[in-house]
């Protein structure tokens, strides 16, 4: 037996969304990034891409245009979960992995909270991915910036669930037989409705990124490439080089051609593979001349087919790396429809309830007077 | 159908009864159980209630794995417990009936159903012959009773399966006991009427069998007699039938709804605890929020998530959801966050006996964390208890910004009980308070590990609250402005600061009943304390009562809080010759006794996954008084061996 649930249309669910019930800044009143700069002193490596990070989110914070004390950032345990000491909003440092199960209550409770989740692919894909998992399934309304650099930080130096097969480290010293995970495949295949993968040291994408995550409604996934200077330095050089990266990167764009390589960018296109699955490299010339086409992006279809065979053209050995939106579908959010849920039942029954209703509630249908 | 006793049949009065139900856990026992406590407590007897079931949803039928019972003790006086022995067994089939053999004393009486002793069934047991027929069953009264096929046989005309038929035979059986010991079936009827409305050919089938048993009982000269048990006298007042687990659902509603604040439960479904989970699920309309979470750690993080966003937060488990729990619940200590955690204790170890009663969480609740982690402890003990327990446990979280454990057992989850409704208006209110930019002096920063210094409670600053905003985890806390701090001597006044919160929460003194206490029946106070904790105060009250009608000088006090313990405790402890602590585990609170008082309390334990009987603890506490040791005023024997260690089934090697 199932329940008409009665879901909210798309254009409630919508692009735009994402901040719906937090409460805006004042006509006039506008923030700047000094105002989400905590007086914590920032205790991360010289070097580590957690400051880029940090710079653009402090930036980029005041754009949102609502009130500094209706955001929170909640994160686990690792380098990249210090983070909410940082900002100058309300924040919790919790436990390792379980950031997500906080965030769900506290979403759930609270309609006119701006609620972030901010995680490493240790914390998030390790101890917590069960969490993060079922987060997405969902489609809880919070943004998750998963900082991926493939290696234990804090606990200095282990191989993490997305370092590379063969990676040495202290506890792998003949080299990690762990299969890495894909974080973009991951998410599509949890079938989180806003997947999004951007680098540390591009501020003007990472901000845009951030951006359209903040403001989908349900479950933002954002994959952020962050470099860890200590144990596992340069480990995204290759996507940093400029040469190197227009051979590499994978700009993906809504509504435009999956083209990538060259000088123009367009010397590499994606197309359909001819074997049926998935999709394939192959150059501009060559897919002419066989009359192959290549693929449009779009990050709105409602099957995460499409999607998760373009995360599939990841690897490793970073041979090529798409970035940009994955996916941006609407979808109710699992805290609106919980409240929903508790709303109608309040409204059909005339309202909170009374001493009275309370009393009937604990006499229930069966009682006898002494 | 007549509910009053009619002149057909001699009617006996009975001062109580134990019934004890038992089939198949397919034949609907706990059910037909369900249905006569029901109509037992609308007539006004007291009584106590005592489901046992296998873990397994089907275990091979007719295999002794697989028999589920309930038993029922209803009387005129008021009852402690659900019984130690049943006075009637029904039972379905042999296997019922060889389960539950051993506990049946000579003289009471069987009712079983004859179809069901089928040689293939009676073999599946081990029964070489019919106990039914072989004269072996002779010390008993036995009532062998063909109730599979006179309930087919009463609804031949309804045209249903054969199978579907033998489905109400638990009806036929509920009503040849209701009609053998005068109970009305009107709200078992109406009950079937909800239950089946829509399933017409079912409801009437159902119903046909429910009459049939009881026309069998007033048409059959099998049964001579039939008894009556009257009303028990009690407190004025509306009363119910209630389980521990609904009382306790009801007592965390009612606290949310007195601290006028949302209650939402992150839960993940476990045995015993679920039915807290469904029940509060089906109260959206009282502004409950019930996330059903992907595990333990997800059930308690929501919980404590939503605690931080201003909500009464709880989380319900059992055993070994609480060992899952433990980190969230030292983050909840060192966030110092109001939250509930409910255990619903089983047997363990690991798995242990999921539907089973047990009550050895106690360590865990106390202790179960790293680091120094204290936070307060409150046991309910009876099934109706479990809404004052449940309403205090929350009192406590609010009023300190602690996470409090709330402890019941499988015992007290199914078990049932009369309860005198309270008024919701009459329910103590819980005060809160969000802390707001007021409470912040010009110039300065909030200061969120501030503290109230009557309670040391910090204050609570939710999210949204403007001048407030802070940072918060797990890192150590800078007393008072909560930044990050690893100085040895902050750590060392914080963890203090934690301890001294929870050793100062308000907690009544020990209620000991002492009726020697006052001198006024010619002595100087009991020779014996017995002191118990949580579901067994059902049986410790009854053995009590049947020891002082023995003449034994015995006291009692029973605790609500197990930490902090009540203040005076350690005065009351010394104040008796000997203290016997009876637990369902091998002596928890024992060990916190002596180690906290040094006083030489002496253990009684027993863990069977079931509760005392109140025999046993009769024996206990007469053995106890046997060796009370003489006083400074020469009353009482000498005590020669002043050390108590655990008692060991007999039988069992030493």
């Amino acid at each position: 037996m199932s329940i008409d649930l009665g879901l909210p249309s798309p254009s409630q669910v919508g692009p735009g969304q994402g901040l719906r019930g937090v409460p805006s800044l004042a006509e006039g009143e506008s923030l700047t990034r000094k105002d989400f700069v905590a007086n914590n002193e920032v205790r991360w490596c010289p070097g580590c891409g957690d400051y880029a990070v940090l710079a653009a989110v402090q930036g980029f914070l005041p754009d949102l245009g609502v009130k500094r004390e209706n955001i929170v950032f909640v994160s686990g345990i690792g380098c990249s979960s210090r983070f909410p000491y940082y900002l100058d909003t309300y924040g919790v440092h919790s436990i390792h992995g379980r950031a997500p199960t906080f965030a769900t209550g506290l979403a759930v409770s609270r309609p006119d909270l701006d609620v972030w989740v901010v995680t490493g692919d240790g914390d998030g894909l390790s101890i917590g991915a069960g969490h993060l998992l079922h987060t997405m399934r969902r489609n809880l309304n919070i943004t998750v910036l998963l900082f991926n650099n493939r290696i234990y930080g804090l606990t200095k130096g282990q191989y993490s669930p997305t370092s590379e097969t063969g990676k040495v480290t202290k506890s792998t010293p003949a080299g990690s037989v762990d299969g890495p995970f894909n974080p973009v495949s991951l998410a599509l295949g949890a079938e989180a409705t806003f997947v999004a993968r951007t680098l540390d040291s591009d501020r003007a994408h990472l901000t845009d990124v951030l951006r359209q995550a903040a403001e989908h409604r349900g479950t933002s996934f954002v994959e952020i490439y962050q470099n860890c200077p200590i144990f596992n330095d340069g480990a995204f050089d290759v996507l940093k080089d400029k040469d190197e990266a227009a051979a590499r990167l994978v700009r993906l764009a809504a509504g435009e051609e999956v083209t990538f390589g060259g000088p123009d960018g367009r010397s590499q296109v994606v197309v359909p593979r001819l074997d049926g699955g998935g999709v394939e490299v192959v150059s501009r010339s060559a897919a002419e001349a066989a009359g192959r086409t290549p693929v449009v992006h779009d990050p709105t279809a409602e099957d995460p087919s499409a999607a998760f065979a373009l995360s599939r053209l990841d690897d490793t050995a970073m041979g090529h790396v798409p970035v940009g939106v994955f996916r941006s579908v609407a979808r109710p959010a699992y805290d609106d429809l919980v409240r929903a849920q508790v709303d109608a039942a309040v409204s059909a029954a005339g309202g909170p309830a009374t001493d009275a209703d309370l009393d009937a509630l604990l006499a229930g249908q069966d009682t006898w007077t002494v | 159908m007549p509910t009053a006793p009619t002149a057909s049949t001699e009617s006996t009065p009975l001062d109580h009864v134990v019934i004890r139900f038992a089939g198949d856990s397919g034949d609907g026992m706990q059910l037909t159980g369900d249905r006569f406590t029901a109509e037992t407590a609308a007539l006004g007897n007291d009584l106590a209630t005592l489901p046992n079931f296998p873990a397994e949803i089907r275990a091979p039928a007719g295999t002794l794995p697989g028999v589920s019972s309930f038993q029922v003790q209803f009387a005129d006086h008021d009852v402690l417990t659900p019984g130690d022995a049943p006075d009637v067994l029904v039972a379905m089939n042999p296997a019922a009936l060889k389960a539950n053999l051993p506990d049946l004393p000579h003289g009471a009486t069987v009712v079983a159903d004859s179809d069901a002793f089928t040689k293939r069934a009676l073999s599946k047991v081990g029964f070489a012959s019919n106990p039914l027929e072989d004269g072996s069953l002779e010390s008993y009264r036995v009532h062998a009773v063909p109730l599979t096929s006179m309930t087919v046989e009463a609804l031949a005309e309804l045209g249903l399966g054969r199978k579907d038929a033998e489905r109400s035979t638990n009806m036929f059986a509920l009503g040849l006991l209701s009609w053998l010991y005068s109970r009305p079936t009107d709200g078992t009827r109406r009950f079937l009427e909800q239950k089946f409305g829509r399933r017409p050919a079912i409801l009437e089938a159902n119903l046909r069998a429910l009459e049939a048993g009881w026309s069998f009982g007033e048409t059959t000269e099998t049964f001579a007699v039939r008894y009556e048990v009257a009303p028990a006298p009690a407190a004025a007042g509306t009363y119910r039938n209630v389980t521990g687990n609904t009382a306790l659902a009801y007592g965390l509603v009612a606290a949310a709804h007195t601290a006028r604040l949302p209650l939402v439960l992150g839960s993940y479904p476990i045995t015993p605890a679920s039915d807290i989970l469904h029940t509060l699920s089906g109260l959206k309309r009282y502004g409950v929020t019930t996330l059903q979470a992907e595990d333990e750690i997800a059930g308690i993080g929501a919980a404590l998530g939503a605690a931080y966003g201003g909500a009464l937060g709880v989380t319900t488990t059992s055993g070994p959801g609480l060992s899952l729990k433990a980190e969230m619940l030292g983050l909840a200590v060192a966030l110092e966050l109001p939250l509930v955690l409910v255990d619903v204790q089983r047997g363990g170890p690991s798995t242990g006996l999921p539907t089973k009663t047990e009550q050895a969480d106690l360590l865990q609740a106390l202790f179960g964390r790293h680091g120094e982690a204290p936070l307060p402890v409150v046991a309910a003990s009876t099934p109706a208890d479990c809404f004052d327990a449940a309403h205090e446990a929350a009192r406590i979280a609010l009023t300190y910004m602690t996470p409090v454990v709330l402890l019941s057992d499988g015992y007290l989850a199914n078990g049932s009980e009369p309860w005198r409704l309270p008024s919701v208006a009459d329910l103590p209110r819980i005060r809160t308070r969000f802390a707001s930019a007021d409470d912040v002096p010009e110039e300065e920063h909030f200061r969120p590990y501030s503290r109230n210094p009557g309670t040391l409670a910090r204050p609570w600053a939710v999210p949204g609250t403007p001048g407030l905003a802070h940072r918060i985890g797990g890192l150590e806390k800078a007393d008072g402005t909560g930044e990050i701090s690893y100085d040895p001597d902050n750590h060392d006044r914080m963890v203090r600061l934690r301890a001294a919160k929870v050793d100062g929460v308000d907690v009544p003194d020990v209620e000991v009943d002492d009726p020697w206490a006052d001198g006024s029946h010619g002595g100087e106070g009991a020779d014996l304390l017995v002191l118990g904790w949580g579901s067994t105060f059902g049986p410790i009250s009854a053995a009590v009562r049947a020891a002082r009608r023995g003449g034994a000088r015995v006291a009692q006090a029973h605790l609500r809080h197990l930490n902090p313990f009540p203040a005076d405790l350690g005065d009351v402890l010394r104040s008796y010759p000997r203290v016997l602590v009876p637990e369902m585990n091998l002596g928890q609170l024992a060990l916190l006794l002596r180690a906290r008082y040094l006083v030489d309390v002496e253990s009684h334990t027993s863990v069977r996954g079931l509760p005392f009987t109140s025999g046993e603890l009769e024996r206990a506490i007469a053995d106890a008084v046997r060796h009370a040791p003489r006083r400074p005023d020469g009353r009482g024997p000498s005590r020669t061996n002043g050390t108590a260690g655990t008692r060991l089934p007999q039988g069992s090697p030493a």
